[in-house]
């Protein structure tokens, strides 16, 4: 198991609520995170069929406003700001200047000039520092929201019929990244219709200090509360990339066939993307065997890559992994993925693995 | 759970019971429980000479993958075969129907501990 060592680790304003949920807590990006309650697949099965929450208030959130904001977004991420209305949200990328990502992140608009970014939790220190190298002359304020901002995901089937005898705004009119200011259980939040589980479902945005009651609330809705372990089973099956996995700082992103996130724009970075990536995320699918991170991935017993995640799949009962691999292989019929020195059949997959019905 | 006191323990989680002339072993219900909903456990071939402290199995959750170090010196005898159908058996009782192999002891690791030791280490 790991541990913990000595760091510090940072907490949510729902540290103590998790600890009376009889969550069990362990270090993620340098904040002490519930990883299980009950159980991941438990959590995991209360997401895909009913609703599930999870604390993701360890994520970053940074404001951007002023006259430049508009042309500072166009410059630091590569998806088209432009297009996003105010009371919408976007899902973007920041690149570096050398072909990989500092960061994968979703920016929600707000008013003309006024926008949210919210940043990966392990990235926060890491984005500020590039983003306010990248800042003069653009007529820009940066700030950093994010530990006054306590961040709810509340995903699931049922997650629209259970929040709306709580809220003031008729739910069903917001579609999917929409984005607006609304009250819940009677604290002012913003709500988002975005998540990361491949359901339905709405984050909530809201100041720290009103965590807790809305936990409280939420959980008295019977919502089911889901860790880090749910999380991470749920965003593999929707074939969604994790930054430190899929992505990272040398990672081309252009392997993970989200090239709609770049639209033809001058931007930060943009020469190095336009290089092709020498690599391609493909996902898997194995009979019994559960891969891992790191584990190599053989093309008639050449290693041509590597499992970037791998978990076993709550909802569809065999284990599956994403893994990056050479171009010239990625459209090979057959993998093997190398387990503790065997080598085990692995069939291509499309992702995402899951897909709602 | 109150850690039983008929078998001893590591303080990687496995517990080492004597049953006749071999010995059985399998992990703690604090390890299953600490590792979550096991979904795959790859158990050592029978006939294999193994040395106390080796890697013998692995327990897998959805999450992580544990190693499973030998309480014993001696022959693997006899594997828990349930297990490569229904690997939830650990989680549904670690100290019983989940074990994993049975081991011709020739020695015992000079790292045990008595069920107190265990639960005193884990507290």
């Amino acid at each position: 198991m790991d541990n913990a060592g000595t760091q510090e680790l940072k907490r949510t304003p729902l540290h103590a609520a998790h600890l009376r949920a009889g969550a069990r807590m362990v270090p993620f990006g340098g904040w002490d995170m519930p990883v299980q309650y009950a159980g991941v697949k438990a959590e995991h099965t209360a997401v895909r069929e009913r609703a599930g929450m999870f604390d993701v208030s360890h994520m970053g959130e940074f404001r951007v406003q002023g006259p430049g904001a508009l042309d500072f977004l166009q410059h630091v991420t590569t998806n088209d700001v432009s297009k996003l209305k105010p009371g919408r949200a976007q899902y973007n990328w920041l690149p570096n200047a050398t072909g990989g990502l500092v960061d994968d992140i979703y920016v929600y608009r707000e008013a003309s000039e006024d926008f949210l970014l919210v940043v990966n939790a392990s990235n926060i220190q890491k984005d500020w520092t590039h983003l306010q190298a990248l800042l003069p002359g653009h007529g820009v304020t940066l700030t950093d929201e994010s530990d006054r901002t306590a961040l709810l995901a509340v995903q699931g089937p049922h997650a629209e019929t259970l929040l709306q005898p709580v809220t003031d705004t008729d739910l069903s009119g917001a579609k999917k990244n929409a984005y607006f200011h609304a009250t819940l259980l009677g604290v002012p939040v913003r709500l988002a219709r975005t998540g990361y589980t491949g359901e339905d479902g709405f984050e909530v945005f809201a100041a720290s200090e009103h965590a807790e009651r809305l936990w409280d609330g939420l959980l008295g809705l019977g919502i089911t509360p889901a860790g880090l372990g749910a999380r991470d089973t749920l965003r593999l099956e929707a074939g969604f990339p994790l930054y430190g996995h899929e992505f990272t700082d040398t990672i081309h992103p252009l392997s993970s066939g989200y090239g709609w996130v770049v639209k033809d724009k001058a931007h930060h970075g943009r020469d190095a993307l336009q290089t092709p990536s020498p690599q391609r995320l493909i996902g898997l699918r194995l009979d019994r065997v559960p891969v891992r991170e790191g584990y190599p991935v053989k093309l008639d017993g050449v290693v041509v890559g590597h499992v970037t995640s791998g978990t076993t799949s709550p909802t569809l009962g065999h284990p599956i992994a994403a893994a990056l691999v050479d171009a010239h292989a990625a459209a090979a019929g057959h993998f093997t993925v190398e387990v503790r020195g065997k080598d085990h059949d692995a069939t291509p997959t499309p992702m995402p693995f899951y897909r709602r019905a | 759970m109150t850690t039983p006191t008929d078998r001893q323990y590591m303080s990687s989680h496995e517990w080492i019971k004597e049953d006749g002339d071999v010995s059985v072993v399998g992990i703690t219900d604090f390890a299953q429980d600490q590792l979550g909903d096991v979904v795959y456990v790859e158990l050592p071939e029978v006939g294999r000479q193994v040395t106390a402290g080796e890697t013998v199995a692995v327990v897998e959750s959805v999450k992580t993958a544990s190693d499973i170090y030998s309480p014993a010196t001696g022959e693997i005898v006899e594997v828990n075969d349930a297990l490569s159908g229904s690997p939830e058996l650990i989680n549904e009782g670690a100290l019983e129907g989940g074990w994993l192999f049975k081991i011709r002891v020739d020695s015992l690791s000079a790292d045990l501990m008595d069920a107190a030791s265990y639960d005193a280490a884990n507290n």
